[in-house]
């Protein structure tokens, strides 16, 4: 029935604005603040966000049929544990120096709402291709937002964007302390929105015109 | 009802039978505004920038201009970009830039309070709502931003005093001045003894930080003409004694107590008279918006900066704290509202 109203390419593009995990749901904001220090942090996450998503939404979307509703939320946790204890068993092998970088937080995907409110929400009620799209859709999502806060915080704080020099100097050291997260999310937040808002003013003026 | 005052509803272009019907109060209306009080400040922290000027060289000047320029031009973008009554002329930016610049080391390059300023102006201002409505101290936060960025430059910027009157000196200070430690920051590492081998003898010591003659930031030096800045305000009733008395009386109290090598032996005076206490207590623990209305809420606000300042002194990792006690105190300034109103009329007499 969903498939009536949207077509796939509406679903992935519903991870990306609509719904974006951080600056729309506000999901999952402890990495967003926490690990963005630098572009490549957020890249990093964000792949294994996308890997961890994928893989989940796709499991569930395929064992929806045997899972008892009132225990719903346990299997969940378990799949995305499951999951995210691969992420971080070929990261620790294959990537050492970025598994280092990213410390406990490829952990903490276990406990990510976004990824349990996917599944909640889209995975368990349609099929698996849908669930795929839409899986990859929010992944991407929160890879945009990841890197887009990484960019901003380690442009400005070390003049660098994925460790190369662009800047030449160092702007502002404040912006790879931890405080500076909240300032920059708040700031991508209100500008996001800001976007969107006047998206959706030229989009009601042309409709009402034509 | 005395003359006057009828004078003033007769003459304010009413027609007679008006005068029958009485409007609502306010009746009278004193000449007190906003912009009236903001300038009134400006102008009593005004000495403390010539005797900087003289101690320090013209640098400070410079320093203090590009503050409040910058301030301002903040303030005025950020109203016209967001569609706002640009409100400059209020003088609150003038302040935040002045005060901005007061905190910060003589010794600085001269773009540095420009970030300071944004961060104050627009972030701690006006995406709060404008004036009135920020929660934390604005120049402050941009000194926060400041010493967070540039932690080498904001440490190592201080400047010798200039005691003799050579043209010469004032020229060339910009130039090749001569760097060195605050007392606060002596104190802290070296002693008492070290600041006495360092600045001569305790009752010179005493007379030079009463004046001004001590390495620290631009405005913070002089106590003298901080105090006389300060009395103004009492005096005209913009502000009242019970934050400054509370705040300078809890720095001396706890300095007095865990201050020195046993306790009890602490030296009060100099913990006064050195940094930013006076400014502090003054001009920025006194800003309407981020303090207390109320008489008890206003002095465990004060002891509580006072507490926090010599906590972090002694404590902490800086040798100065009259900035983060501020900032630490500010957002508790809701609840102290909420614990201590004002007795209303009638309440209790039942």
């Amino acid at each position: 029935m969903l498939e009536d109203k949207k077509s796939y390419s509406n679903i992935f593009l519903n991870g990306i604005f609509n719904d974006n995990p951080i600056f729309r749901l506000a999901l999952s904001m402890c990495p967003a603040v926490g690990i963005s220090t630098n572009m490549m942090n957020g890249l990093l996450m964000g792949i294994a966000v996308l890997f961890v998503q994928i893989c989940s939404s796709l499991t569930i979307s395929l064992m929806k049929n045997f899972i008892h509703p009132r225990i719903r939320i346990p299997t969940y946790t378990l799949t995305i544990a499951t999951w995210v204890t691969v992420t971080d068993l070929v990261l620790a092998a294959f990537f050492p120096v970025a598994y280092k970088s990213l410390g406990i937080f490829v952990r903490l995907i276990v406990v990510f709402c976004f990824i349990t409110m996917r599944l909640d929400v889209f995975a368990r009620k349609n099929p698996v291709f849908p669930s795929l799209v839409d899986a990859v859709g929010m992944g991407f999502g929160f890879m945009f937002g990841m890197i887009a806060i990484g960019g901003v915080r380690e442009l400005m704080g070390m003049g660098t964007l994925l460790g190369y020099d662009i800047l030449g100097f160092r702007p502002l050291l404040f912006f790879v302390l931890p405080a500076s997260g909240f300032f920059v999310v708040g700031f991508m937040m209100a500008i996001f929105n800001y976007t969107e808002t006047i998206y959706n003013q030229r989009k009601r003026a042309r409709s009402t015109a034509s | 009802m005395n003359s006057s005052a009828k004078d003033r509803i007769q003459t304010a272009e009413r027609p007679y039978f008006n005068n029958l019907s009485v409007s609502f109060s306010p009746h009278f209306r004193s000449q007190v505004s906003t912009e009236r009080i903001m300038w009134t400040v400006v102008a009593c922290l005004m000495p403390s920038l010539i005797l900087s000027m003289f101690v320090f060289g013209l640098q400070t000047l410079i320093i203090t201009a590009v503050s409040v320029i910058s301030c301002v031009m903040t303030e005025a973008i950020s109203q016209k970009l967001l569609n706002r009554p640009i409100a400059i002329t209020d003088g609150s930016a003038v302040i935040t830039g002045v005060l901005l610049a007061y905190v910060i080391p003589p010794g600085v390059p001269y773009w540095m309070p420009i970030p300071g300023a944004i961060m104050a102006i627009f972030i701690t201002k006006i995406i709060m709502g404008g004036l009135g409505f920020n929660v934390f101290n604005p120049a402050l936060m941009g000194r926060a931003l400041l010493m967070a960025s540039y932690p080498v430059a904001m440490t190592a910027g201080w400047l010798t005093p200039i005691r003799d009157l050579s043209l010469d000196k004032y020229l060339n200070a910009g130039v090749d001045a001569i760097s060195t430690a605050t007392p606060l920051y002596v104190l802290k590492h070296y002693g008492l003894n070290g600041l006495i081998e360092k600045f001569g003898s305790l009752s010179t010591l005493y007379f030079d930080f009463f004046f001004g003659f001590s390495p620290g930031c631009i405005g913070e030096t002089s106590a003298c003409v901080l105090l006389v800045g300060g009395i103004v305000l009492l005096y005209k009733r913009y502000i009242t004694w019970h934050i400054p008395v509370s705040v300078i009386a809890s720095t001396a109290f706890f300095t007095w107590i865990f201050g020195g090598e046993t306790y009890f032996s602490g030296n009060p005076v100099l913990a006064v008279l050195s940094g930013g206490v006076i400014l502090g207590a003054f001009f920025m623990a006194t800003d309407y918006v981020t303090s207390p209305n109320e008489k008890r809420g206003q002095m465990i606000f004060g002891a509580g900066i006072g507490a926090l300042t010599v906590l972090i002194r002694l404590k902490g990792g800086y040798p100065e704290g009259v900035c983060y006690a501020i900032l630490l105190m500010n957002p508790l300034v809701p609840a102290l509202d909420q614990w201590f109103r004002p007795k209303r009329f009638s309440e209790g007499a039942s």
